[in-house]
C-alpha cells in the first residue's frame, strides 16, 4: 500500500513540473474558456507534452476572461488574459516549449508589479482568498489552504457560546444587504427554544449585475460549508439548507461535489471529527423568483409553498423553517467565518470602519474598464474602487453615476465618489450596501431610464402579496414610463415622491421597502434630468428612444472627434449618405443630407455621435 | 393583564392579543382588509399599520401582540395619509361599479373609500376601471369576479387554514397575481366543498352567492340570527329576508359553535323554504286524490278518525312519530298529545334510526346518553379517534374542529372507517375494518392497551365498576385474532392503541357507523369501555362524543319523544316520575313503554296499530326496507302526516296538514353538544300553513284538552318545570347565547363537559361485550357488502336540499361507490348503470369508481328517492335499542 502511494506521488510530482490552470468560473466559461481548455489538452496531446491541466474559478478579473495561468519551473506563474483557442498554439509554443513568455498577452506575472497587478494589490481578500487559486472540485486543495482547520478548532477548543462571542466580537454584519450583526443573529437562534433547529445559506443571489455569491460558490464552496458547520455547531442545528438559484448550474454542481467530498472525509454527517456534533447539508434549488432572496419568502419556498414573505415577528430565529428556530445567512457571510475563527476576531475587526468591520466583495459592472469582483476593506472610497481598482470608465467617457445595492439600492454621483463605502454612509446617501452589486454609468446613460430599468425589475419581481409593492410599484413604473415618453406632468414628481415614500414605509418586506430607492435617489441627485424630460421634453442623454424620436426634428447630429475612432461603421449604416470623410482624416455629418434617422447614434460603438 | 397606551388612553387588556383587538376593545377602529378572526394574520393590506414607540418601522396592528407599557398611535396624520394613499392604490385596480355591485353596502373597500373621501384617483393605470378578467360562473353557487378582487388572500387562506380543502390559490405574481383554481378548472373539479367560507370572508364583491344575485342588497334585507335546520352541529345563521323571501344566508364570526363558518347546506340550502312545492293548505284524500280543505275540515276529520280508533281499538292502536326536525317545544307537545290526550306511549321518532343505541348504551355506561364534551374543545384534544363518523361530510363544522386540531394544534388523528373518507388524508393512522366488526376492533385496541400496561388504573379504580369482567373478555381479542375478523393488520392496531392510550387527552368521535348495527348498543358500550379504560372522561379534550345527525334529534330525545321515557329521560315506569307528569298534565298516564318506529310499522302490518300521526318525518325514504314500510303504512286505517312538503310518506296519508319550516316559527333546537339554542321567525308562514305547535294545540282542543300556550316561550317554561336538566332554561336567558344542559336552575351556567366530577350514575359501569357478526353477511348470491350513509351536499331524505336549486344543480343523482378492483371484475365503468339487489329489493343507480370504497364493499347514500338505498337495507334490529342495521347488508352488484 505504502509503495503504491509513493509511486503515485513521484508521478504527480513529475507531471506537475508544468501546470496549466484554466479559469472555469461562469465568467470564464461564458467567455469561451471551455474551448480554450479543450484546445490546450489537444495541443499537449499532439505535441506529447506532459503537463498538469487543471481548473480554478473566477479570480475576479472577469474583464480578462478566459484566463490561463501557466506555471513552469523556469518562468514561475504567468497568467494570460483574453485567451482564445486560436492563441493556444503560439502561447504554448513560446511559453512552454521555448520557455519565453508572450508579453503582450500577460495579465499577471509572478514577481512583477506591472500589468494588472494593481487590480489585485489594492484588494484585501478574505472571502475570495481561495477563489481563482484553488481547484474548487478538489477538497484537498481547500484543506491545504487551512481548510476545515477552523471547524477542527471549534470542535476541539471552543464551546458554543465562545464561537458566538468570537463572531460577535469580529463585528461581522450580514453581507446579504441588511447588515444585521451576524453574531447577534446566531445568538438569537442559539437562545431560541426547540430541539430541532435549522440553518440556511441564502444563495439566491438575484440582483442584476451581482455575482459575488456565485463566484464564491463556484470558486470556494468548502469555505461556505465550513462556515455553515461552525454556525450549525454554535446555534445547535443539525441540518443546513443551501437555497441556491437554479440559474447557477455550475455553483450547484460544485456544491454537490463539495458536500459529497466533505461527507466522505467526515466533515459532514454524524459525529464530525469524532465529536458529538452531527450536521448535514441539503441543497434546495430556487425557481427564479427574486423575492425568494428575502429570508421569510425563502423559508416558505423551501417548505414547498408559494414563495411570498411572511410577517416578522416572529423572526426566523424563533419560528423559521417548518416553525423551528432557523438562522439564515448569505454565502459571503458564511465564507468569512472560518477566516475569523482562525485569524481571530481582533484581526478581522481591525479591518474596516467603526461600524463596518472586515471586507466586502463588490461585483463591478457597467461602463467600467475592469469589470469583475473586488474585495476591499469596508470604508474604501467609491473613487478608489471605480478609478483605482476598476480602472475608470471605458473609452474615458465622463463618469456619471454608480448604482450601488442592486435594484433596491440607489444611484450616487460624482460628488459622492469620496464617500467611504459602509452601511450607514450609503443608506444616508440614498443608496445601500445591498449584496454588493455596483453598476457604473457614464454620461450616455439617462438616469430616468436607469431608474425605470431597476424599477421595472423590482416591479416584475414583486410577489404581489402586499398592496404598496404590488400596486404601488406598478403605478410608479407607469409614471416613470410616462415621463420617459415625454408625457410626464409637473405634478408627477411630487406624486412619485409621495408614493415612493409610502411604499418604503408600508411594504411588507425588504423588496417593497427598497424598491423605490432607484427613483428616489435619481430624483435626489438627478432631478434636473426628470425636469428636462417633463418640462423640456428632452432626454439629455438621448437614451429614451420615444422622447428622442419625439424631438428628433429639433436635433442636430455631430461626431465628437475625441471619441471617434474612425472605424467607419456609421458611414456603412447611413442610408442617406450624410457622413463624409475617411479613416485617415476622420468623419463629419452633413446636416443638409441628414434625415435624423438616428441609426448612426445607435450603431456607434464609441458613443461618438452627439446631439445638440 | 397588560397595560398599554393607545392614542393617549391607558388601556388594560388580556395578554396575547393583538394591537388591533386591543384597540377594538376600547372602541378604536383601525382600518383593515385582510384580517379575519378565523385566520392567521397575513399582513397584506397594510392598512392597519400603526406607530409604536421604539419599534422599527410601522408594525401591522393585526399581527403585533401587545406588550406592557407599549405606546401605540393609530391615527396620526402620517398614518391617515398613508392609508388614504393605499386605498387610492387599491381603488386604482378595482372597478368602481358600486351602483350594480351585489356587495354594495356591505363592502369594506366601499366603506374605506367613503371614509377617506376618495372622490378621485391619481393613479390611472393598467386595469383601471377595466374589465380584465371574465367572471367565473362555472358553478351554481359561487360567483367569482376577479376584477373586484383585492388579493387580500382571505379566500385562499380560509380554504387552506379552516376548510383545508385547498381548492384555490394564488397564481402568477406581482401585479399579475390572480386567485384561481388549479389550472383554472371549475370549482366542481377541485376539492372545493362549497362551504362558501370564501364568500363569507371576502371583504369586497369578488365572491358572492350566485343564487342571491339581484334579490336584494344588504340595506333592503332584514337580518335575523337563527339556528341552522340541517345537521346536529347547531350553527348560527344570519338569515337575510326581503318581501317574505329568504335572500341569502350568511354567518357572523361572533355567533355560535360555527364562529362564522358554515357548510354548503347551511349556507346555500335555503331555497326549500320558499319553494313552490311547499304545502299551503290542508289536504284530504278523497277517492285516492288529495283535495284542498280548510283547517276545520281537516282537523275535525283527524279528530273524528283518531277518536274512532281510540274508542274501538284502544289508545295503543294509535301511534305518533315526532320529529327530529321540529323544535323542542313541538316535540314536547307532540309527546304530550300522544301520552296525555291519546293515552298511549306509542311515540317515537327517527332518533331510533340513528342514535337509539347511543341513548341506550351511554345511559347504561355513564348514566347519560349524550355527547360528553363540547364541539369547541375537540381542538384541545391531543389524539382524536374518529370511528364510524364521516365527520367532514355529515357534520362539517365539527369536521373543521378536527381539522383545526390536527393542522394547527398538532393533534394526532386515528380514523377507523372501512371507507377512505376525507379525514383519512389528515390521519396518522387509518384502520379500514370490515363493516360490522367494530366490537372486535375496539376490544382489540383494549387488548393491546391492557397487555402493554397503558390503562389508567387510578381512574378505573376510583370512578368505575365492572372492569374485571371486561378484562376477561378483552384478553381473548389479540391483535392477530382481530386481524382475522376485521381485516386490520395486527401491527396497525397496536400502533393505534398505543397512540390513543399514551395521549394525555384523547377524545372519541363516533356516529352512525357505530350505532346503525344490529350490535349498535354493544358498539357504544365498547367505546365507553375504551374511554374509561384510559380515563378519558370528564376533561376538556377528552370524552365520548356521539355526533347527532339532525338539527334537533338531541332535543326530540330530551323532550321524551321516545316510547319509554318522559322529557328529561325520566322513565315512564318510574312511579314518581309518572306521578309528577300526571299531576302536571292532569290526566292518568299509561305505565307501559310503547312501540318504537320499526315496531310500529310491524304492528301496522300485523293490524295491531290502526292509526298513525306522523309529524315531519319521511319513513318512506329514511327507514330500512321501505317496501316493508309501504306495506305497513298501507295497512293502517288512518294516516295523518304533518309536513312542509308532500313527501313520499305524505302521499300515502289520508289527511295532510301543512306545517312550517324553521324559518317561519319561534322555538329552540338542542344541538349535538346539548346546547339549547333559539330559532327565530324570519318570515311569516306561507299560505295557510301553521306552526306545528298550533296544529297540535288545535287538535288537542278538539279532544277537549287545552294546551294553553300562547307562545313558544311559554311551552319552554312548562318544559323547564318538568324536566330537571332543562330546569334553568328560559327564553330570556337564551336571548344572548345557548345553554348546554344539564342546566338545573336559572343561575346555572350550563354544563360544557359531562361527568367532570363523577358520572351521572355515580360510577361508570364497564360492560363486557363480545363480537357478534352482522345479521347478514355476504354469500354466494349476494357476495358484496352494502353500506349506506350521507354525502356532504345532500341531507337526509333530500326534502330540503333537493329543493335548493344550486345544490341540486351541483348534485342531482345518487351513485354507488365501488372500488376499481371490484369494478374491473364486474366490468363496470364510471357512470355505468348498475343494478344493486338484496334480499329485500333492488335499485338502479350510476357507478362511481373510487378508492374511497374498500374492495368488497359498496356505498350508497340514502338521499335519493330515484335510487333509494333503503329499498335494499336490512331491518334487522339491535335487541336493546331497536335500531336497524343500515350499515351492513349483503348485496349483489351487476351491470344494469
Amino acid at each position: 500500500m505504502a509503495k503504491t502511494t509513493k509511486t503515485k506521488t513521484t508521478k504527480t510530482a513529475k507531471k506537475s513540473n508544468i501546470k496549466i490552470i484554466v479559469g472555469l468560473g461562469t465568467c470564464g466559461v461564458a467567455a469561451g474558456a471551455l474551448d480554450v481548455y479543450k484546445e490546450i489538452e489537444s495541443y499537449l496531446k499532439t505535441n506529447k507534452i506532459k503537463a498538469e491541466v487543471t481548473q480554478t474559478s473566477c479570480i475576479g478579473m472577469c474583464y480578462k476572461e478566459p484566463l490561463v495561468e501557466l506555471i513552469t519551473p523556469e518562468t514561475g506563474s504567468v497568467t494570460y488574459g483574453d485567451v482564445t483557442p486560436k492563441k493556444i498554439s503560439r502561447l504554448l509554443d513560446e511559453h512552454i516549449v521555448k520557455g519565453q513568455s508572450v508579453d503582450e498577452w500577460i495579465v499577471l506575472k509572478e514577481g512583477d508589479e506591472g500589468y494588472e497587478r494593481n487590480f489585485l494589490k489594492k484588494q484585501y481578500r478574505i472571502v475570495l482568498r481561495n477563489c481563482g487559486r484553488i481547484n474548487p472540485e478538489k477538497i484537498d486543495e481547500y484543506i491545504k489552504n487551512n481548510g476545515y482547520k477552523a471547524i477542527e478548532k471549534v470542535l476541539k477548543e471552543m464551546n458554543r457560546e465562545q464561537v458566538i462571542e468570537e463572531v460577535k466580537k469580529s463585528g461581522l454584519r450580514g453581507r446579504g444587504g441588511a447588515g444585521f450583526p451576524t453574531g447577534l443573529k446566531w445568538e438569537f437562534a442559539y437562545k431560541a427554544e426547540g430541539e430541532k433547529k435549522y440553518i440556511i445559506c441564502n444563495a439566491d443571489e438575484g440582483d442584476p449585475g451581482a455575482f459575488m455569491d456565485r463566484a464564491v460558490l463556484e470558486g470556494d464552496p468548502h469555505s461556505v460549508l465550513e462556515g455553515m458547520l461552525i454556525c450549525g455547531y454554535a446555534v445547535g442545528a443539525d441540518t443546513g439548507y443551501i437555497y441556491v438559484r437554479a440559474e447557477y448550474p455550475l455553483a450547484i454542481k460544485r456544491l454537490k461535489i463539495a458536500i459529497e467530498e466533505a461527507a466522505k472525509r467526515g466533515y459532514l454527517g454524524k459525529n464530525i471529527l469524532n465529536s458529538s456534533f452531527n450536521f448535514e447539508v441539503k441543497i434546495k434549488e430556487g425557481a427564479g423568483a427574486f423575492v425568494c432572496g428575502e429570508e421569510t419568502a425563502l423559508i416558505t419556498s423551501i417548505e414547498g409553498r408559494r414563495g411570498t414573505p411572511r410577517m416578522r415577528p416572529p423572526f426566523p430565529a424563533i419560528s423559521g423553517l417548518w416553525g423551528k428556530p432557523t438562522n439564515v445567512n448569505n454565502v459571503e457571510t458564511f465564507a468569512n467565518i472560518s477566516w475569523i475563527i482562525l485569524n481571530g476576531a481582533d484581526k478581522y475587526s481591525a479591518i474596516g470602519t467603526e461600524k463596518g468591520k472586515g471586507t466586502k466583495v463588490f461585483s463591478v459592472s457597467g461602463k467600467i474598464k475592469r469589470g469583475g469582483l473586488i474585495e476591499v476593506p469596508i470604508g474604501t472610497t467609491l473613487r478608489e474602487i471605480i478609478f483605482g481598482i476598476a480602472g475608470g470608465i471605458r473609452e474615458n467617457i465622463e463618469f456619471k453615476a454608480v448604482q450601488i445595492g442592486g435594484p433596491t439600492g440607489g444611484c450616487l454621483t460624482q460628488d459622492q465618489l469620496g464617500y467611504p463605502i459602509d452601511y450607514e454612509t450609503l443608506i444616508s446617501a440614498g443608496a445601500a450596501m445591498g449584496s454588493g452589486g455596483m453598476v457604473v454609468m457614464d454620461k450616455t446613460s439617462c438616469m430616468v431610464d436607469i431608474a425605470k430599468f431597476f424599477l421595472s425589475f423590482t416591479q416584475r419581481e414583486s410577489c404581489g402579496k402586499c398592496v404598496p409593492c404590488r400596486i404601488g410599484t406598478k403605478r410608479m413604473l407607469e409614471i416613470v414610463t410616462k415621463i420617459t415618453r415625454g408625457q410626464g406632468e409637473e405634478a408627477d414628481i411630487d406624486l412619485l415622491k409621495t408614493l415612493a415614500e409610502n411604499i418604503k414605509i408600508s411594504s411588507l418586506c425588504g423588496l417593497g421597502q427598497t424598491a423605490p430607492n432607484p427613483v428616489l435617489s435619481t430624483l435626489r441627485y438627478f432631478g434636473a434630468e426628470y425636469e428636462a424630460h417633463i418640462k423640456g421634453q428632452i432626454c439629455p442623454a438621448n437614451a429614451c428612444d420615444e422622447l428622442v424620436a419625439l424631438n428628433v426634428d429639433l436635433l442636430f447630429f455631430k461626431i465628437n472627434p475625441n471619441l471617434c475612432k474612425n472605424c467607419g461603421l456609421c458611414v456603412k449604416h447611413c442610408a442617406s449618405g450624410a457622413i463624409e470623410g475617411s479613416k485617415e482624416e476622420g468623419y463629419r455629418i452633413d446636416e443638409s443630407k441628414c434625415t435624423k434617422c438616428r441609426v448612426c447614434l445607435t450603431k456607434c460603438p464609441f458613443k461618438a455621435i452627439e446631439t445638440i | 393583564m397588560i397595560t398599554l397606551t393607545i392614542d393617549g388612553n391607558k388601556v388594560h387588556v388580556p395578554e396575547g392579543i393583538t394591537i388591533l383587538e386591543a384597540a377594538k376593545s376600547v372602541g378604536i377602529r383601525i382600518p383593515n382588509l385582510c384580517n379575519d378572526k378565523r385566520l392567521h394574520p397575513f399582513g397584506a393590506c397594510r392598512l392597519c399599520l400603526v406607530e409604536v414607540e421604539g419599534a422599527r418601522g410601522l408594525p401591522p396592528a393585526c399581527a403585533t401582540i401587545v406588550s406592557q407599557d407599549m405606546v401605540v398611535r393609530t391615527n396620526t396624520e402620517q398614518l391617515q395619509s398613508l392609508r388614504k394613499n393605499l386605498v387610492e392604490l387599491i381603488l386604482s385596480d378595482h372597478p368602481l361599479d358600486c351602483l350594480t355591485c351585489e356587495q354594495s353596502g356591505n363592502c369594506k373597500l366601499q366603506n374605506l373609500a367613503y371614509a377617506f373621501k376618495m372622490d378621485s384617483n391619481r393613479f390611472v393605470g393598467e386595469h383601471f376601471e377595466g374589465h380584465y378578467f371574465s367572471v367565473d360562473d362555472t358553478n351554481p353557487l359561487i360567483l367569482r369576479d376577479n376584477n373586484k378582487c383585492i388579493l387580500c388572500g382571505r379566500c385562499v387562506r380560509i380554504c387552506e387554514e379552516v376548510e383545508t380543502a385547498n381548492a384555490i390559490g394564488f397564481a402568477k405574481r406581482g401585479f399579475e397575481s390572480v386567485i384561481t383554481t388549479p389550472y383554472g378548472a371549475p370549482l366542481q373539479e377541485t376539492p372545493c366543498e362549497f362551504c362558501g367560507q370564501c364568500v363569507s370572508t371576502c371583504p369586497v364583491g369578488a365572491l358572492t352567492e350566485k343564487m342571491s344575485l339581484g334579490k336584494g342588497r344588504v340595506w333592503e334585507c332584514e337580518q335575523v340570527v337563527t339556528t341552522c335546520p340541517y345537521c346536529g352541529c347547531g350553527c348560527q345563521l344570519v338569515v337575510h329576508t326581503k318581501d317574505n323571501q329568504i335572500v341569502k344566508v350568511t354567518s357572523d364570526v361572533k355567533y355560535g359553535v360555527n364562529k362564522g363558518n358554515l357548510c354548503i347546506k347551511g349556507r346555500f340550502g335555503f331555497d326549500f323554504v320558499n319553494h313552490p312545492d311547499r304545502l299551503k293548505t290542508p289536504l284530504i284524500k278523497k277517492n285516492g286524490e288529495f283535495i284542498e280543505a280548510s283547517w276545520d275540515e281537516a282537523l275535525d276529520l283527524v279528530h273524528k278518525k283518531l277518536s274512532e280508533v281510540k274508542n274501538k281499538n284502544g289508545p295503543n292502536a294509535i301511534g305518533g312519530l315526532s320529529s327530529a326536525k321540529c323544535t323542542n317545544e313541538e316535540n314536547y307537545l307532540m309527546q304530550k298529545f300522544i301520552r296525555a290526550v291519546i293515552g298511549t306511549n306509542n311515540v317515537d321518532h327517527c332518533a331510533r334510526l340513528c342514535h337509539a343505541s347511543t341513548v341506550a348504551g351511554l345511559a347504561k355506561a355513564f348514566g347519560s346518553g349524550a355527547m360528553t364534551n363540547s364541539i369547541g374543545d375537540i381542538a384541545d384534544s391531543k389524539v382524536i379517534l374518529v370511528i364510524g363518523s364521516n365527520t367532514t361530510e355529515a357534520h362539517p363544522i365539527i369536521g373543521l374542529e378536527v381539522r383545526k386540531a390536527v393542522k394547527h394544534r398538532g393533534a394526532k388523528l386515528i380514523v377507523i372507517d372501512p371507507r377512505k373518507i376525507r379525514l383519512v388524508e389528515l390521519s396518522t393512522i387509518w384502520l379500514s375494518q370490515r363493516p360490522g366488526t367494530d366490537v372486535a376492533v375496539i376490544n382489540g385496541l383494549m387488548n393491546v392497551i391492557l397487555e402493554e400496561g397503558l390503562i389508567n388504573k387510578k381512574f378505573i379504580g376510583d370512578c368505575t365498576i365492572g372492569f374485571d369482567e371486561v378484562e376477561k373478555i378483552v384478553k381473548k381479542y389479540t391483535p392477530e385474532m382481530v386481524e382475522k375478523i376485521s381485516g386490520i393488520q395486527a401491527d396497525d392496531l397496536r400502533q393505534a392503541a398505543r397512540l390513543f392510550a399514551e395521549a394525555s387527552d384523547a377524545s372519541i368521535i363516533y356516529s352512525m357507523g357505530i350505532t346503525q348495527h344490529s350490535t349498535g348498543t354493544d358498539n357504544v358500550l365498547s367505546i365507553a369501555n375504551l374511554a374509561m379504560l384510559t380515563g378519558n372522561i370528564g376533561r376538556p379534550g377528552a370524552g365520548v362524543n356521539p355526533l347527532r345527525g339532525q338539527n334537533n334529534v338531541q332535543g326530540a330525545c330530551d323532550m321524551g319523544a321516545l316510547p319509554n321515557v318522559f322529557p328529561g329521560y325520566q322513565k315512564i315506569d318510574n312511579e314518581d316520575a309518572r306521578k309528577k307528569f300526571e299531576e302536571k298534565w292532569k290526566v292518568k298516564l299509561d305505565d307501559k313503554p310503547g312501540l318504537t318506529v320499526v315496531e310500529m310499522i310491524n304492528a301496522a302490518r300485523e293490524g295491531k296499530l290502526k292509526a298513525l300521526y306522523i309529524m315531519g318525518e319521511n319513513p318512506m325514504l329514511s327507514d330500512p326496507d321501505i317496501n316493508h314500510v309501504k306495506e305497513g303504512l298501507g295497512a293502517l286505517d288512518f294516516l295523518v302526516v304533518q309536513d312542509i312538503f308532500l313527501t313520499e310518506t305524505a302521499r300515502l296519508a289520508d289527511v295532510v296538514l301543512p306545517g312550517v319550516s324553521f324559518a317561519e316559527k319561534n322555538g329552540t333546537f338542542t344541538n349535538t353538544e346539548r346546547r339549547v339554542q333559539r330559532i327565530h321567525k324570519v318570515i311569516e308562514p306561507l299560505g295557510e300553513a301553521k306552526e306545528d305547535r298550533e296544529i297540535i294545540s288545535e287538535l288537542s282542543r278538539r279532544f277537549g284538552y287545552e294546551m294553553n300556550h300562547h307562545t313558544a316561550g311559554q311551552i319552554m317554561d312548562e318544559i323547564a318545570s318538568v324536566t330537571p336538566s332543562y330546569g334553568g332554561i328560559n327564553y330570556q336567558r337564551l336571548k344572548t347565547r345557548g345553554l348546554q344542559w344539564p342546566c338545573p336552575d336559572s343561575d346555572h351556567p350550563g354544563t360544557p363537559i359531562l361527568h367532570s366530577q363523577q358520572f351521572t350514575c355515580g360510577k361508570g359501569i364497564f360492560h363486557p361485550v363480545g363480537y357478534i357478526a352482522p345479521a347478514e353477511e355476504p354469500d354466494k348470491d349476494y357476495p358484496m357488502i352494502l353500506t349506506t350513509g350521507r354525502i356532504l351536499v345532500h341531507y337526509h331524505t333530500g326534502t330540503m336540499t333537493r329543493r335548493s336549486k344550486g345544490i341540486e344543480e351541483l348534485c342531482s343523482e345518487g351513485c354507488v361507490e365501488i372500488n376499481p378492483k371490484d369494478a374491473d371484475k364486474l366490468k363496470i365503468k364510471k357512470d355505468d348503470w348498475v343494478k344493486l339487489t338484496t334480499r329485500r329489493g333492488e335499485i338502479k343507480i350510476k357507478a362511481k369508481v373510487t378508492r374511497r370504497s374498500p374492495v368488497g364493499t359498496v356505498f350508497v347514500a340514502f338521499h335519493f328517492s330515484e335510487s333509494p338505498a333503503n329499498a335494499l337495507t336490512n331491518s334487522a334490529l339491535d335487541p336493546v335499542a331497536k335500531i336497524p342495521e343500515f350499515k351492513v347488508c349483503a348485496v349483489r352488484v351487476e351491470r344494469a
